[in-house]
This record gives structure tokens, C-alpha cells and sequence, in this order.
């Protein structure tokens, strides 16, 4: 416990609001049978220290696959990023080499899976696998290991750390494993967590205990958060701005209370109005209509216009840019931005 | 409420736990639903969540005769079919019927749309006779919204929220007047959750079917159901209307489950009191004496370790808190939870 804290007050824990990372036009692709699909189609957002960005998208919005090569994990064969910067405090990561490459994952930037389950070594103890971050990097001996296993399993308020850090992953609840999962990413204290879906495979009562535990970590060390979900309930509880993704593109970006209070894209629109509350009993619910597009027959134009309500001939051949977005009287929104032909008439209309 | 077509009397499943190779000796069960009573009313939505290990699964199979009961009654219209087989099983089970949660692994691969959906009619031919089937089927297709023409495609070659209406359409081709649904949109995207969402309800406006929804997510439980029943660890703590249970929820456990879910509402942020339990869930094989959520309760006291509090009308209460709870302290929390 105590080194930990020590080593933050030699090391200094990064102001709030040093930007941290920030990716460039990113583009991925993936070379399969039938045909490429392009995964992330020109992507851009940055994060900064002590700042929770959100990326909000369904399955096939290439949000994980944006995340994957940010960590360097993306499986390249069929994967292949095409164009693009991932700066990290400045310097571009896809021009490193892979030894400094190595330095930065796992110490500076870790993750967080969403299946802590098949994501833990089912074979090792828990404590071997938290251990072996420090044997690895720090050159730790096998007993300091341990006794730095136990300290990350208390920091993450697993009960009874020293006599649980030799049992097996199978020997934990769903709650607990993701808890591992998290000391795990906290163990070298990194400036920046890419959380997957880290609560999805959870019940709800358990996923508020878990988000608890990463905001409040997260404050403690000033770290950067990229949470990538599609629950718009566990977003709006957590994240200070949101990236919305839909078929390998960002569509909108905003502040969260912006967002939900004035989407500027139909298609966050839409989502909004498709949930049903909890607090609310609703009438019939809203649906978007037709499918999710298929990645290797992307619509021309807004690849949202066939399922728009308010699609022109100009959506059916024109790619959008992704817009400053404006108020009324043409001030600019900061951080907002939407990828719509029509962002003036769905945010004020 | 209309007249019940489903009543459940004091059901219990237990799935024992035995010892030894040769000589098995039973060393425990699993209590996966143990004594659970309730009705279904006829058009009625009945929701029922729980986390994982509720046992809300296990009522499911144990409704549909896929599970035999340890104990209890199951009756359908009066009549106990807990204890059916051979051809009264297989007369009830066409009024009931189900539809899973997973679409990728509960519709067969290497069948067609056409044969999935025509099965039923195989085991009951009464329903439709042979030259009237493709009809038939083609018809179901229509009525959960896609083309009639895609009889012949196979299940890989639709999408997620496609095959969860092919499953709905087979669930609906007996002409059942109960369906139970497990977990239907979990598995969906978010917008595509909302189109098979709005199917089920229309397709219980037209078809006057009764549903048991079960589910998870207590946002979606509580838009389609009209009265909803809350699981933990084998037992129904708190049943009643969507209103008494979301807005005047008397059971800790309930109030713990609603103020947990996140709402996609920024500006609430602030203003939620939340209660974050601590724990998991106990195991179902060796459950806490007394009430089972004590071990996780803020309100537990020396009485809930040693009486099991019922699951009745708390006589204290008044107005829409008066519903049916298993506390013994039992009450409206001041605070709304979301």
C-alpha cells in the first residue's frame, strides 16, 4: 500500500488536464475474403489527465478496434491501420519502434477487458498474475511480487487479500475477477485506462460497485479514462465528454449534459429516444428503423442515411464533415461536433 | 387484474448435490428457486428480475416443464401440469411457449427459416395441416416484420435483431397463449432493442397473449410489463404493479437494485441517492438463515437471521406501498431512487 502512495509523491501525479493522448486520423482496415472492410474510417479524439472520455457505439462501430491499436494489440494480419497518429504525451506511437513501444504498454497506458474471465490465465494465481507485472518491469523478486499482489488486491477493496492472492480466477465471483482485472491496469500506476465494456458481463449492483471503484481511483491518480460502451445509462453517469461512433466514423462529440440535452446527430437522437427509463413509464418506444450497416457494404454518403428520418439526396452522396457545431446566434459550442448535413436543424430545430 | 390463466403455488426446484463414484449420496441441493407463488393474469405482462443466480431462469424451465419441480404447483387454467406427461404434457405445452435469449445459438444452423418456424407444426399437426404449412409460415414471417420470401435463407444470414423475430415467429406459430420470454433483447443492439421490444407489444395487442418477461435490465422490465416481481437467490421479495414497485418499492433489495441502474440522464447525476451494496450475491447451495439478503442488508437485525419473513401485504403500509413484500421491516424509502 504504502510504496505505491510513496512512489506518486516522487513521481508527481500529472496535472488535471495535461493532454494525454490524442489520435489523428485514424484510419484501420481489414483485409478478409469478401472483401476490405474499413473498420475505423478517419477517427479522432483526445483525452487529457483526470478527464473520462466516453466512446458510445453498437457492435461494428469499430470503438474496440480503435482502442485495440491505441494499445498496440490489434491482430495484424487481417487488421492493418492504413493512416493515421496515435500521439501519446506528443509522441506518435505507430512510428515507434516495437521495444519503446513496450515501455509505454502496460506502464503508461493499460486496459481493462471486458470478459475478466477469459482475459485472467486460468492456470495461474491471481497473485502470479498481478506479480508478474512487477517481476517484469521492475525486476522484482518473486516474495516482493507477492507482497505488491497483496497491496494492488486491498487497493481495490478485494476482502481477505493475503489469504485469497494464491487462489485461481475460477475461484472468484464475476465482481471480484473484474476487481483483479483492475489492479491489474492500476499496477504501474498509468497515466491512461482504456476500460472496454469493463461492466457489461456484470449485474447491476455489482457494476455500480465497480464503476465506484474506477471514478475513485481515477481521482485519486489523475489518470485519463477512455470508457468504451454502448450502455448510454452507465455513460451519462460517468463521463465529462462523449464520442459517438457509427461505422467506423465519429458522428458527434459533446459534453455529456450537452449531449443528452441537445443531440445534434439524428442518430444519437434516435438512440436517446430508444431506451426506455427507468424513471419514466413510456408509450410505445422509438425505434431506428432497419440494421446496423454491414462493414463491407457501408451506404454512400452518411452511412446513417438509410436509416434517417430526415435523410435529403444530399445525404445519399455526400460524406459529411464532421462540424464545429454553433449556437443560435452562431457562437461555437466548444467540444461540440456533429457529422451531419443537418446538425442546425436537429440540434435547433 | 383479468382472471389468472397461470398460477403458481409454493414452487421449488432443487438441484441436489451428490457425493461418491459408485455409491451417490446426496450431500446438499442447490436451491435454485425455492418457494415461489405468483399469477399470471390473462394479456398481463408479468416481469421478473433478479441478478444472475436469482434462479428467474429456472422458474422459466420449471413454467415450461423443461425442468420437473422438486415440489409446488404449476396451474395452467386450473389444471396442475407440474406432474403431466406423454400426451396431456405435450397438449398444454403448445399454450405455452417460449423465446430464448441467445438468437445465434437457439436456432438451429442447418436448418432453414422455413423449418425452424415449421417445426411445431410437426409435433402438433392439428395446428396446421401439411398443404397449408409453407403458408402458414410464410405468414409468421409477415407478422414479426420481415419478408416472406426469406423462407428458405438460413439463420447466419440474418442478423441479430432478424433472428430474435425468427425465434419470436416460432414461439407464436402454436398459437400459444402464454410466452415466456428469457432474457429476448439482451443480446441486441441498442437500437435494434427497441424494434423487438415495440414487436412484442404489438403482437400482444393482436394476439391477446399473456407474457412472462424476464430479464435483467429493469429499465426494459419496466416499460413492457404490467406488474413485475423481484428475485433474489431462489425467492420472490416483492411483487406488485410497475408503480408500487419502481416508485414505492418497500423491499430493501428492490430499492438497492433500482438506485444501482444507471440512468442515461446526466442531469439526475447529482441528485440520485444511491445504495451500493457490498458483497456478492450468497451461493444458492448454503443460503443465509432467516432472510437471504440479510448478509448484504443495511437494515438487517437479530430477527432476520433466525425468521424467514414472508413474502405478504405489509398491514403497516398504506396507499401504493401496501403490496406484497418479504421484509420485516418493510417500508417506502423518502427518497425517490432515481
Amino acid at each position: 500500500m504504502t510504496t505505491v502512495i510513496e512512489k506518486n509523491q516522487k513521481s508527481g501525479r500529472l496535472e488535471v488536464g495535461t493532454p494525454l493522448l490524442e489520435v489523428k486520423d485514424l484510419h484501420v482496415e481489414f483485409h478478409t475474403r469478401d472483401g476490405v472492410a474499413k473498420a475505423v474510417n478517419g477517427v479522432n479524439y483526445s483525452v487529457a489527465a483526470g478527464e473520462t472520455l466516453a466512446v458510445l457505439g453498437e457492435s461494428g462501430s469499430g470503438k474496440s478496434v480503435t482502442a485495440q491499436t491505441i494499445m498496440g494489440i490489434l491482430d495484424m494480419p487481417p487488421g492493418k491501420i492504413s493512416q493515421g497518429q496515435i500521439l501519446f504525451r506528443g509522441q506518435d506511437m505507430l512510428a515507434m519502434k516495437e521495444e519503446e513501444r513496450r515501455q509505454i504498454r502496460g506502464q503508461k497506458i493499460a486496459m481493462i477487458f471486458q470478459d475478466a474471465l477469459s482475459s485472467l490465465n486460468p492456470v495461474m494465481t491471481v497473485g502470479a498474475q498481478l506479480g508478474e507485472m512487477f517481476r517484469v518491469h521492475r525486476g522484482a523478486s518473486k516474495k516482493e511480487a507477492r507482497e505488491k499482489a497483496i497491496e494492488l488486491m486491498e487497493r481495490v477493496r478485494i476482502p481477505a487479500a493475503r489469504q485469497r492472492v494464491g487462489d485461481y480466477p475460477h475461484q472468484f465471483s464475476g465482481g471480484m475477477r473484474q476487481r483483479i482485472m483492475i489492479a491489474m491496469a492500476l499496477s504501474m500506476e498509468p497515466d491512461l485506462i482504456i476500460a472496454d465494456e469493463p461492466t457489461t458481463a456484470l449485474d447491476v449492483t455489482v457494476q455500480a460497485q465497480v464503476m465506484d471503484l474506477l471514478a475513485e481511483l481515477q481521482d485519486e491518480y489523475n489518470m485519463g479514462l477512455i470508457l468504451i460502451t454502448h450502455d448510454l445509462g452507465v455513460v451519462a453517469d460517468v463521463a465529462d465528454k462523449i464520442a459517438v461512433m457509427y461505422a467506423g466514423r465519429i458522428v458527434e462529440t459533446a459534453p455529456v449534459h450537452d449531449l443528452y440535452a441537445r443531440p445534434a446527430h439524428p442518430y444519437t437522437k434516435g438512440l436517446l429516444r430508444s431506451i426506455p427509463r427507468l424513471d419514466q413509464k413510456g408509450q410505445e418506444l422509438y425505434a431506428i428503423k432497419g440494421l446496423p450497416p454491414n462493414l463491407l457494404k457501408v451506404p454512400a454518403g452518411c452511412a446513417f442515411n438509410p436509416r434517417c428520418d430526415v435523410a435529403t439526396d444530399l445525404c445519399r452522396t455526400e460524406i459529411p464533415k464532421l462540424h464545429q457545431v454553433t449556437d443560435k446566434d452562431g457562437k461555437e459550442l466548444t467540444g461540440r461536433r456533429s457529422a451531419c448535413h443537418l446538425w442546425k436543424e436537429t440540434l435547433h430545430g | 387484474m383479468a382472471e389468472p390463466i397461470l398460477e403458481v403455488k409454493d414452487l421449488v426446484k432443487h438441484y441436489p448435490l451428490t457425493q461418491g463414484i459408485l455409491f451417490k449420496k446426496q450431500v446438499g441441493a442447490v436451491k435454485a428457486v425455492d418457494g415461489v407463488s405468483f399469477e399470471l393474469g390473462k394479456g398481463e405482462t408479468l416481469g421478473i428480475v433478479g441478478e444472475s443466480g436469482c434462479g428467474k431462469s429456472t422458474l422459466a424451465k420449471v413454467l415450461m416443464n423443461l425442468e420437473r419441480a422438486t415440489a409446488g404447483q404449476v396451474l395452467f387454467k386450473g389444471e396442475d401440469i407440474s406432474k403431466l406427461t406423454g400426451a396431456a404434457l405435450k397438449a398444454v405445452r403448445r399454450n405455452i411457449q417460449m423465446v430464448f435469449q441467445d438468437p445465434y445459438t437457439s436456432l438451429n444452423p442447418r436448418m432453414t427459416v422455413g423449418d425452424i418456424i415449421g417445426e411445431p407444426f410437426e409435433i402438433h399437426p392439428e395446428v396446421a395441416p401439411k398443404g397449408d404449412r409453407r403458408k402458414a409460415v410464410q405468414d409468421l414471417l409477415d407478422v414479426v416484420g420481415l419478408n416472406p420470401e426469406y423462407i428458405n435463407r438460413y439463420p447466419h444470414q440474418f442478423s441479430g435483431g432478424q433472428r430474435q423475430r425468427i425465434g419470436i415467429a416460432r414461439g407464436l406459430a402454436l398459437k400459444p397463449e402464454i410466452i415466456i420470454c428469457d432474457e429476448p433483447v439482451s443480446a441486441l443492439d441498442v437500437s435494434v432493442q427497441a424494434q423487438v421490444i415495440n414487436l412484442l407489444e404489438q403482437l400482444q395487442n393482436d394476439f391477446e397473449l399473456s407474457y412472462m418477461f424476464i430479464a435483467h435490465d429493469l429499465s426494459i422490465v419496466r416499460h413492457i410489463s404490467d406488474r413485475v416481481g423481484v428475485m433474489y437467490l431462489g425467492k420472490l421479495v416483492e411483487i406488485g404493479t410497475d408503480e408500487e414497485i419502481y416508485e414505492n418499492a418497500t423491499h430493501p433489495y428492490t430499492q438497492a437494485l433500482l438506485s444501482a441502474v444507471p440512468v442515461p440522464d446526466p442531469e439526475a447525476r447529482a441528485n440520485r441517492d444511491r445504495i451500493i451494496l457490498t458483497g456478492d450475491i450468497p451461493s444458492p447451495a448454503n443460503p443465509p438463515s432467516g432472510c437471504r439478503f440479510r448478509t448484504r442488508c443495511w437494515k438487517a437485525e437479530e430477527r432476520c437471521s433466525t425468521e424467514v419473513p414472508l413474502l405478504a401485504v405489509p398491514e403497516v403500509l398504506s396507499g401504493a406501498a401496501k403490496h406484497q413484500s418479504a421484509c420485516h421491516f418493510a417500508a417506502v424509502r423518502e427518497t425517490a431512487a432515481a
